[in-house]
C-alpha cells in the first residue's frame, strides 16, 4: 500500500509540472500585443512595410509589368506561359486572375502595416518621428496610387465623384475582423485627395537623405506623377520643383544611361528604388523580362520592331536592347539581384519639361534646358525642329521606356492601346473575385459581370 | 483500494483451496500442442476442462500435463489468434495440432487503447488487419497495403510517385482546416505526423507489424480524446513466442510499370493542329475584333493568317532545333514515354527472428527494400531493424521494450506543379528531339518549355530520414487483477534534404551556375503513459474492468537550412564548394498535451456489455481559457445469442447489438499557435523587420465531434459465415477553419471557430468460410462503406466560399460535401462558331464569355461508396489470393486541362482527344474549334468550368497472389521448417472511363481537405509484378 501511495504521489507530482508545460511561446513570432509597445519595434515594422512594398506581387514588379503589358500596343509581346499576365497583356481579364488577387491583398496588407505604425507613433522617440511617420505616409501614399490606377477608372475618364468608383480606403490598423472591416469604395476623387495628403505631409516630414528609404524629395516626385494624373499641372510644377529643391543639386544623371540600370545600390539619379539582393527582396521584371542564362524565365515579355521604330539613329538608349532567347529583350531588367528603379531623376526633368510647356512657363528651368539635359545624356545633341508637347511626350516615352510607367501616361493622354479607349472597361483590372466573395459591401467594375 | 485488495485477497485463497480439493480426485492427461501451419511447437495455450474453470498452459516444447476433474467429459485448448479445439476426454492428446483463426473470428483478440478485449466482446467498432494479411505486398507504406481491407478506411495516395502523401479518411472528412488525418499510435504511443508531413508512416516496416486495429467510432477512439475525432489506428508490433528460435527470410523481386498513358498528338498531328490553330486565331481577329486587326496594321484576313501562320511555323522551326525538319516530320519523339523509368525495379529482402523461453521472448528482424518510382529520377529505400523483449521477472513485475530504428532514402521529383517534374515533359513539342546532334539534351528555346530530362540529369536532390521510434514499459501486478503500467516513448525523426541542381538546370542553370541547398529537420516526440488497470469477475456473471491514468506528451520541432550557388564544376556540389552562401534559417516549434483517461467496462452474464470512457485533454495549442476538452463516451452491447430464446438456433450462431454515442476532438494541422495574433520576421535591404502573420482570435477553441454509431456482429452457421454492419453518424461542430476575410483589412484569413460538417454512412463486413476441407479451403470477404459528407454550416453569414482559382473549383458550399467543385458550368460548342459555351446563372441560356457565365454545383470529389473484395483458395500447397479495390461516385477535374486539352490554345502538346475539336459550321462536339491565344483574342474554354470534370469510378484487381508451399516431404530433407515460393501483382488491372492517368490522383502541390479530386501532370500508379520465396528455419 505504502508503494501504492508513494506512486501515486510521484504521478500527481509529475501531472502538476506537466500543466506548465502546456504554457509554450511562438518561436519565430511575436505576440501583437509586443509589437507597438516601443520605439524599436516600430521601427521594425517600418522595415517590415517596405518588405511588403518590395513583394513581387507589387512594386517588386508586378506594377511595373502591368502597366507595360496593358499599354503594350504591339511594342512588346508577352510569349510567357503564365496565363495572369497574358489576360492582362490581353485584356481579357477573368475575376479569378491570381495576380490580380494577391496584388490587391499584399497591397492592403503593406498599407495595414503602415496604419498601424501611424497609430502608434507617439511610441516612437521623438528624434526620430517625424522621418518614420513620414515613411509610413509615403508607402501608404503611393501604395493607393499604384491600387487606383490599375483597380479604378482614369482620373482623366472625368466622374471622379461618382460613387464606389475608387478604391476602399483602409485608414486604421486592423486588430480583429468586425462589421468595420467590410468597407465599401471610395469615390477616385476621395482617394486621389488622400494620397495628395498623405505625399505632402511625408514631403514635410521627411529628410532629404534617408539611405535607400523614402525621401522628401520621392515624396515631392510621387506627388507630381499623382497630379500628372489629375491634369493639375499647376501643382504638378509646383511638385517637381519641391522635389528639385529638395535635392538640393544631391541628384544628377548618371554619365551612360545604361548604368542607370542593374545596380546593387543607389545611384545618384536614383530617387526612390527597391532594394534587392541575393538575400531578399525580389524583382519580378528580371524574372518576366530577362531570360533562362540569366537566371529568369525563359524571357517572357519581348520587345517588338514597333517599338525599336521609335528610336532616332544614334540614340545610346537603343543599345541598352540586345537579343537573346530568340528575341530582342530589354536590357534594363538584364541582370539578377539587382535594385529596381522606381522612380529616377530623368522623369523628373521630364514632368518638369511637359508641365512648363503646357503652362508657357519656365519655372525652375527652361523646357529646353530640361529637354536637352535628358537627351545629351544618350548622345542626342541636336533636335530637329520645334520642341512641341509630342516631342517631350515621346522623349517621356523613350527615356522610361518598360519602366512601368506606360498605362499611366497613356490613360492620362487619353490614348488608344491595342484599339482600347483609353477609359474603356478592359483597361480595368477586376475587383479580385476572392473579394467581391469575402466582402459583400463591394461593387464591381463595370464589365466584369455582376 | 483497499476493498479491491481485501476482494482479490479472497479470490486467491478460494482458488488455492479448489485447487487443493482437486488434486485428490483428478486424472492426469499428457499431450504435445503444435501449429498446424508448420509444426512447432505452441507454448502458452491454455488447456482446461468443461467442469472447471482450472487450467493449465503449454511448456516452451508444447507439452502440457493436465489433471482433471471425473465428471469432465472433453477439453479445451485455447490459444490467442488460432481456432478454439474441444475434444472429448477420452482422445488422443500427443499430437494436437491448432489452425490459425481468421481474421474475422469472434474470439480473436482486439487491441483497445491502453488494453485489449475478445471481439465478441467489442462495443465500440474497431477494424482489424491483420500484418499477415499485408505480408509481402510491394508498397513503401502501410496505408497503401490496407487499401480496401476495411470497411470505412479510404485509402488514396496522390500520385504514383514513390515516397508521396497518402491519405487515409476513417468515415470521411471532419475538418476544413484541421487535419482529417488519423492519430497513429504505435506499440502505444503516439507518433508524431504533423510537423513531420508527408510520408511519415513509410518509416514503419509492415512486416514487423502484428496487426493494425482501426479505431472509427467514439465509443472506440474517445480514449485518445482530442485527437480521435478522425479515428485512431493502433499499430502493434510482434511479440516473440516462448518456443524454439524461429527463423524467417524473404526474398522478393518485382517490375514496376505505370497503369496506364495517356496519349499525346504525334508529329504529323501536332503540325496539323497548330497550323490550324493559327489559322482560326487570324480569322477570328479578322472578322470578329476588326478594329484592332486594321490599328495593327493588316489590310485582309488573308494577311493575317499569312501573319500567323508565319509566327507557327517560326516555332515549328525552333522546336525542330532551327531546321524545318518538321516539314519532313523526321522527327516524332513520345514525350511521355521519356518520362517513365523503363527499367524500374522493386527489392524486398528481410530476416526475423523470433522466440524465447517462459520469462523472457524476443521477436528481431532486419529489413531492406529498395523500390524505383516509375518516375525518372524518383527512388525509396528503407533499412529497418527492430527488437522487442519482453521479460518477466516475478509474478509481480515484468518489464520490456520495443526498439526500432530506419533508415529511409529516397530521391525526389520536384511537385507536379513545377516545370521540372517529369510529367510536365508532356507538354514538349512531338516534333522536337530529345538531343542535338552533340548529344546534349535540348533545352529552351528549342524545347517549348524547360525539358525535364535536364533536371533528372543533372539534379540530385535526396532526403535521408532516420527514424527511431522506441518505447519501454514496465508492468506491476500487485494482484493478478490489479496492475500498473508504466510505458515511456520517444519518437525521433531526424531528416536531412541535400540537394543540388546542375549547371545546366532550370533551378541551377544561367548565371546561378549551381545550385545548392542542405535542409535538416529533427523532431523529437516524447510520451509517456501510466496507467491503473483492474479485472475481474465476480460470482461467475458480474465481469468489470477499469483503466484509470494520465499521459503526457511533448513534440519538439526544429530546422534548419543553408543555401548557396555558383559552383566551380558540377561534381563538387556540397556546399563547401559554393561561390556564394545565398540563405540560411533556423526555426523551432513545439507543442504539448497533457492528459487524464478513464475507462470502465461492465459485462453481465456474457450478454450486456456497458462501456464508459473520457479524456481529458490540455494542449498548448489552445488559448488559456479554452485549454482543455472533455471527451467522454458511452457504449453498450447485448449478445442477442446468448441468451436463451436464441441459444439453440443452429442457423444463427451469433447476434450482438452495439450502440456508442461520443465525443472526440481534432487539434492537428492547424499550426501550434493559431489562437494569437502575431507579427513575424522579415527582410529589407539586408535590415530585419517585422510584419503581421496572423489576426488574432483569443475565443479559439477546440473542434468538437459528436459520433453515434449503431451496429450488428453476426455470424451464421457455426460462423461460417460472419459479418458487421454499422449505421453512423458523426457531426463536428465549432470548426476551425480559416475563414477569408476582406483583403482590405490587411490580412486574407482568420483562424475562427466557425462551421459545423456532418458525416454519416453504413459500412458493411462480410467473410464466409466457404469450403474448410482438409486439402481444399475456400474463403471470400468484402466490405463496402458509404459515406456521405455534408457541410452543415460555414461562418453563419456566407453558405457559400467558392473556391475558383483559375485551375480549380474546389468550394465550400453549405448542404454540399466538402471540396465540392462549384463553378461555370461547360454547355459544349457553338455548333455555328465553334466557342465554347457556358450557361448563365439560368441555367439555360449560354454564353461564350466565361465571366458572365453562372455558376453551378459541377461534381463531387468525395466518392458515394467504396469497397474491397477479396478471395482465398488454396489446394494443398497451392494458394491464391485475390484483392479487388474500388471506388465509386467521385469526379475528377484536371487542372492541367488548360494546358494539355486546351484546343491549341497555346504550344504545349495536346492530348489525344482535342482531335476532335470543331472545324465546321454544323460539327456537333465537346471540343472547341482549335484557337491560337497569339493574337489576343480571348480563350476559348480553356478556364476552369466543368469541361475539365471527369468521373473518378474506378475498379481495380489491387493484389493477386499465387504461392506454392513446398511439401512437408522437401522440407524435412532440407532441414527447413517451411517453404513458399510465389508470383505477387499489384494494380495489375483497373477498369474505369477516367481518360487521364490514373483516376487515384489528387495532385501533390495543393492537396487538402478542401483540395480534393485533382490532377495535374500527376504521375499514374504503380504496377508491380513480383516474385518472391519465404524461408523458415
Amino acid at each position: 500500500m505504502k508503494k501504492l501511495i508513494i506512486l501515486c504521489c510521484a504521478a500527481g507530482l509529475l501531472f502538476s509540472s506537466c500543466n506548465k508545460q502546456l504554457d509554450l511561446e511562438p518561436r519565430q513570432t511575436i505576440s501583437d500585443e509586443v509589437v507597438f509597445t516601443n520605439d524599436a519595434n516600430i521601427k521594425k515594422a517600418l522595415t517590415g512595410a517596405y518588405d511588403a512594398l518590395s513583394s513581387g506581387y507589387l512594386l517588386g514588379g508586378e506594377f511595373l509589368l502591368y502597366s507595360e503589358l496593358q499599354a503594350a500596343d504591339g511594342e512588346i509581346s508577352w510569349v510567357g506561359t503564365y496565363n495572369q499576365p497574358r489576360e492582362i497583356f490581353n485584356k481579357t481579364i477573368l475575376t479569378n486572375n491570381s495576380y490580380v488577387r494577391d496584388t490587391w491583398t499584399e497591397a492592403y496588407s503593406t498599407i495595414n502595416i503602415c496604419n498601424n505604425i501611424i497609430a502608434a507613433i507617439d511610441k516612437v522617440n521623438e528624434d526620430d518621428r517625424d522621418r518614420v511617420m513620414g515613411e509610413a505616409l509615403f508607402i501608404r501614399g503611393i501604395t493607393y496610387f499604384n491600387l487606383i490606377t490599375f483597380y479604378a477608372k482614369p482620373y482623366s475618364h472625368g466622374n471622379t465623384t461618382e460613387a464606389e468608383s475608387g478604391v476602399p480606403l483602409v485608414l486604421t490598423p486592423t486588430t480583429g475582423i468586425n462589421e468595420e472591416s467590410y468597407v465599401s469604395r471610395n469615390t477616385v476623387e476621395e482617394v486621389y485627395a488622400k494620397i495628395i495628403e498623405d505625399l505632402s505631409t511625408a514631403e514635410s516630414l521627411l529628410p532629404d537623405e534617408n539611405d535607400v528609404f523614402a525621401t522628401n524629395i520621392a515624396a515631392a516626385g510621387f506627388l507630381s506623377r499623382a497630379y500628372l494624373q489629375m491634369e493639375k499641372y499647376p501643382e504638378a510644377l509646383t511638385a517637381v520643383n519641391t522635389a528639385f529643391d529638395d535635392a538640393d543639386g544631391s541628384k544628377s544623371l548618371n554619365s551612360n544611361y545604361a548604368d542607370a540600370f542593374n545596380n546593387e545600390s543607389m545611384t545618384k539619379e536614383d530617387i526612390f528604388i527597391i532594394a534587392v539582393n541575393s538575400q531578399d527582396g525580389a524583382n519580378d521584371m528580371h524574372l518576366f523580362w530577362s531570360t533562362g542564362a540569366d537566371g529568369a524565365r525563359d524571357g517572357d515579355v519581348e520587345i517588338n520592331q514597333k517599338h525599336l521604330n521609335l528610336y532616332e539613329a544614334g540614340d545610346e538608349r537603343l543599345d541598352l536592347f540586345y537579343t537573346g532567347a530568340g528575341a530582342v529583350r530589354s536590357g534594363k531588367w538584364k541582370q539578377r539581384y539587382k535594385n529596381l528603379s522606381i522612380m529616377r531623376l530623368a522623369e523628373l526633368y521630364l514632368t518638369r519639361a511637359e508641365c512648363n510647356f503646357r503652362l508657357a512657363s519656365a519655372e525652375g528651368a527652361t523646357v529646353l534646358s530640361d529637354v536637352s539635359t535628358v537627351r545629351s545624356r544618350v548622345g542626342l545633341t541636336t533636335i530637329a525642329g520645334d520642341i512641341d508637347l509630342s516631342f517631350i511626350l515621346k522623349e517621356r516615352k523613350l527615356e522610361l521606356a518598360h519602366e512601368g510607367q506606360a498605362i499611366q501616361d497613356a490613360k492620362r493622354l487619353k490614348k488608344t492601346i491595342d484599339a482600347f479607349p483609353f477609359n474603356d472597361n478592359k483597361l480595368v483590372f477586376p475587383i479580385p473575385l476572392r473579394e467581391m466573395n469575402a466582402n459583400p459591401n463591394l461593387k464591381q467594375n463595370p464589365g466584369y459581370g455582376g | 483500494m483497499r476493498k479491491w485488495f481485501k476482494l482479490a485477497m479472497l479470490t486467491g485463497m478460494a482458488i488455492c483451496i479448489l485447487l487443493q480439493v482437486s488434486v485428490a480426485q483428478t486424472k492426469l492427461i499428457k499431450g504435445k500442442i503444435s501449429d498446424a501451419k508448420d509444426g512447432s511447437p505452441i507454448a502458452g495455450a491454455t488447456i482446461k476442462s468443461d467442469k472447471s474453470d482450472v487450467a493449465t498452459v503449454t511448456n516452451t516444447d508444447g507439452t502440457f500435463e493436465f489433471k482433471a476433474l471425473p465428471a469432465a467429459t472433453k477439453l479445451i485448448i485455447t490459444y490467442v489468434g488460432y481456432k478454439t479445439v474441444e475434444l472429448p476426454i477420452t482422445s488422443d492428446f500427443s499430437n494436437i495440432q491448432l489452425e490459425e483463426g481468421s481474421s474475422q473470428s469472434l474470439s480473436e483478440v482486439v487491441v483497445v487503447g491502453f488494453g485489449s478485449r475478445i471481439r465478441k466482446d467489442l462495443t465500440g467498432n474497431i477494424a482489424k488487419v491483420r500484418g499477415e494479411e499485408i505480408k509481402n505486398v510491394p508498397v513503401p507504406n502501410f496505408t497503401q497495403a490496407i487499401q480496401g481491407r476495411a470497411a470505412g478506411v479510404f485509402v488514396e495516395s496522390e500520385s504514383g510517385r514513390v515516397g508521396g502523401g497518402i491519405k487515409l479518411r476513417i468515415r470521411g472528412s471532419g475538418s476544413i482546416t484541421a487535419t482529417n488525418e488519423p492519430l497513429y499510435v504505435i506499440d502505444g504511443i503516439p507518433m508524431n505526423t504533423s510537423t513531420v508531413g508527408g510520408n511519415t508512416t513509410a518509416d514503419i516496416n509492415f512486416n514487423d507489424v502484428e496487426s493494425f486495429e482501426i479505431l472509427k467510432d467514439a465509443s472506440a477512439a474517445a480514449i485518445y480524446g482530442s485527437r480521435a475525432a478522425n479515428g485512431v489506428v493502433l499499430i502493434t508490433t510482434k511479440k516473440g513466442k516462448a518456443g524454439r528460435t524461429k527463423l524467417d527470410v524473404n526474398l522478393q523481386h518485382g517490375f514496376n510499370k505505370p497503369t496506364h498513358l495517356r496519349g499525346f498528338l504525334n508529329a504529323a498531328e501536332y503540325v496539323e493542329f497548330f497550323t490550324e490553330a493559327a489559322t482560326n486565331d487570324a480569322k477570328y481577329y479578322w472578322n470578329r475584333n476588326n478594329a484592332a486587326a486594321i490599328a495593327d496594321g493588316f489590310v485582309s484576313e488573308q494577311d493575317v493568317i499569312d501573319y500567323n501562320v508565319g509566327v507557327v511555323e517560326g516555332r515549328f522551326n525552333r522546336y525542330s532545333g532551327y531546321n524545318d525538319n518538321w516539314k519532313t516530320l523526321s522527327t516524332n519523339t513520345n514525350w511521355e514515354k521519356l518520362a517513365f523509368n523503363d527499367k524500374a525495379n522493386t527489392t524486398t529482402a528481410d530476416v526475423t527472428a523470433s522466440g524465447g523461453t517462459d520469462k523472457t521472448k524476443f521477436y528481431f528482424s532486419g529489413s531492406y527494400t529498395d523500390q524505383d518510382g516509375i518516375l525518372i529520377g524518383n527512388t525509396f529505400q528503407r533499412i529497418s531493424g527492430r527488437l522487442n523483449v519482453d521479460h518477466e521477472v516475478s509474478k509481480l513485475f515484468k518489464f520490456g521494450a520495443n526498439l526500432s530504428v530506419a533508415r529511409t532514402k529516397g530521391r525526389r521529383v520536384a511537385a507536379d506543379n513545377a516545370f521540372t517534374t517529369p510529367m510536365q515533359i508532356v507538354a514538349l513539342a512531338p516534333i522536337t528531339p530529345v538531343r542535338d546532334e552533340n548529344g546534349e539534351l535540348n533545352d529552351r528555346p528549342i524545347t517549348t518549355y524547360y525539358n525535364p530530362l535536364l533536371d533528372f540529369e543533372g539534379t540530385k536532390n535526396i532526403a535521408t530520414g532516420f527514424r527511431n521510434l522506441s518505447n519501454i514499459y514496465g508492468q506491476l501486478s500487485f494482484t493478478r487483477n490489479f496492475s500498473f503500467r508504466s510505458e515511456l516513448g520517444l519518437d525521433i525523426f531526424n531528416q536531412e534534404r541535400n540537394a543540388y541542381y546542375g549547371t545546366k538546370t532550370y533551378t541551377g542553370g544561367g548565371t546561378t551556375g549551381g545550385y545548392g541547398i542542405s535542409e535538416w529537420l529533427r523532431t523529437v516526440n516524447l510520451n509517456t503513459n501510466n496507467y491503473f488497470n483492474y479485472h475481474n469477475t465476480f460470482s461467475d456473471r458480474h465481469d468489470l474492468d477499469v483503466v484509470l491514468g494520465t499521459s503526457f506528451q511533448k513534440v519538439t520541432t526544429d530546422d534548419a537550412y543553408v543555401e548557396g550557388e555558383g559552383f566551380p564544376v558540377d561534381d563538387l556540389n556540397k556546399l563547401a564548394s559554393a561561390g556564394q552562401i545565398t540563405g540560411g534559417s533556423s526555426t523551432q516549434t513545439n507543442y504539448s498535451f497533457v492528459s487524464y483517461f478513464s475507462r470502465i467496462n461492465y459485462k453481465f452474464n456474457d450478454k450486456y456489455i456497458l462501456n464508459l470512457s473520457g479524456r481529458i485533454d490540455g494542449s498548448s495549442r489552445f488559448g488559456k481559457d479554452s485549454r482543455y476538452g472533455f471527451f467522454p463516451a458511452i457504449s453498450a452491447g447485448w449478445i442477442i445469442s446468448n441468451e436463451s430464446f436464441l441459444s439453440g438456433s443452429d442457423f444463427l450462431s451469433f447476434l450482438k447489438l452495439r450502440a456508442s454515442y461520443g465525443f472526440t476532438g481534432t487539434a492537428d494541422g492547424i499550426g501550434d499557435f493559431p489562437q494569437l495574433g502575431l507579427w513575424t520576421a522579415s527582410k529589407y535591404n539586408l535590415l530585419s523587420g517585422l510584419v503581421p502573420s496572423q489576426l488574432p482570435n483569443p475565443e479559439l477553441k477546440w473542434e468538437q465531434s459528436k459520433q453515434t454509431d449503431i451496429g450488428l456482429d453476426f455470424g451464421f452457421l457455426n460462423n461460417r459465415i460472419t459479418g458487421e454492419l454499422d449505421y453512423y453518424i458523426r457531426k463536428t461542430s465549432n470548426l476551425l477553419y480559416n475563414v477569408p476575410v476582406p483583403g482590405t483589412s490587411g490580412f486574407t484569413t482568420q483562424y475562427q471557430n466557425v462551421g459545423s460538417m456532418e458525416n454519416k454512412g453504413v459500412e458493411l463486413v462480410l467473410n464466409a468460410n466457404i469450403i474448410d476441407g482438409r486439402d481444399f479451403k475456400w474463403s471470400a470477404g468484402g466490405n463496402i462503406s458509404w459515406n456521405q459528407n455534408k457541410i452543415t454550416r460555414l461562418d453563419g453569414d456566407t453558405d457559400t466560399l467558392p473556391g475558383n482559382d483559375g485551375r480549380y473549383l474546389n468550394s465550400l458550399i453549405v448542404g454540399q460535401p466538402i471540396g465540392i467543385f462549384y463553378g461555370p458550368k461547360y454547355a459544349g460548342v457553338d455548333p455555328d462558331n465553334g466557342d465554347a459555351l457556358y450557361y448563365l446563372a439560368d441555367g439555360k441560356t449560354t454564353t461564350n464569355d466565361y465571366n458572365d457565365a453562372g455558376n453551378f454545383v459541377v461534381g463531387n470529389p468525395n466518392p458515394k461508396f467504396f469497397y474491397g473484395f477479396n478471395t482465398n483458395v488454396s489446394f494443398k500447397g497451392i494458394e491464391l489470393l485475390v484483392l479487388f479495390q474500388g471506388v465509386y461516385g467521385n469526379k475528377i477535374m484536371n487542372g492541367a486541362g488548360g494546358f494539355m486539352s486546351a484546343n491549341g490554345d497555346w504550344f504545349d502538346n495536346q492530348t489525344k482527344d482535342q482531335l476532335r475539336r470543331w472545324q465546321n459550321p454544323g460539327d456537333i462536339t465537346d471540343v472547341p474549334q482549335a484557337r491560337l491565344a497569339w493574337l489576343g483574342n480571348p480563350s476559348n474554354g480553356i478556364a476552369a468550368s466543368s469541361r475539365y470534370i471527369e468521373d473518378g469510378s474506378y475498379l481495380r484487381l489491387k493484389t493477386l497472389t499465387l504461392s506454392y508451399n513446398l511439401p512437408a516431404s522437401i522440407m524435412k530433407a532440407a532441414k527447413l521448417r517451411s517453404a513458399r515460393i510465389f508470383v505477387s501483382g499489384q494494380n495489375l488491372f483497373t477498369f474505369t472511363n477516367y481518360s487521364g492517368w490514373d483516376p487515384e490522383v489528387n495532385s501533390d502541390y495543393r492537396s487538402g481537405n478542401r483540395n480534393q479530386g485533382g490532377d495535374f501532370y500527376s504521375a499514374p500508379q504503380i504496377k508491380t509484378i513480383s516474385f518472391g520465396i519465404n524461408l523458415g528455419l
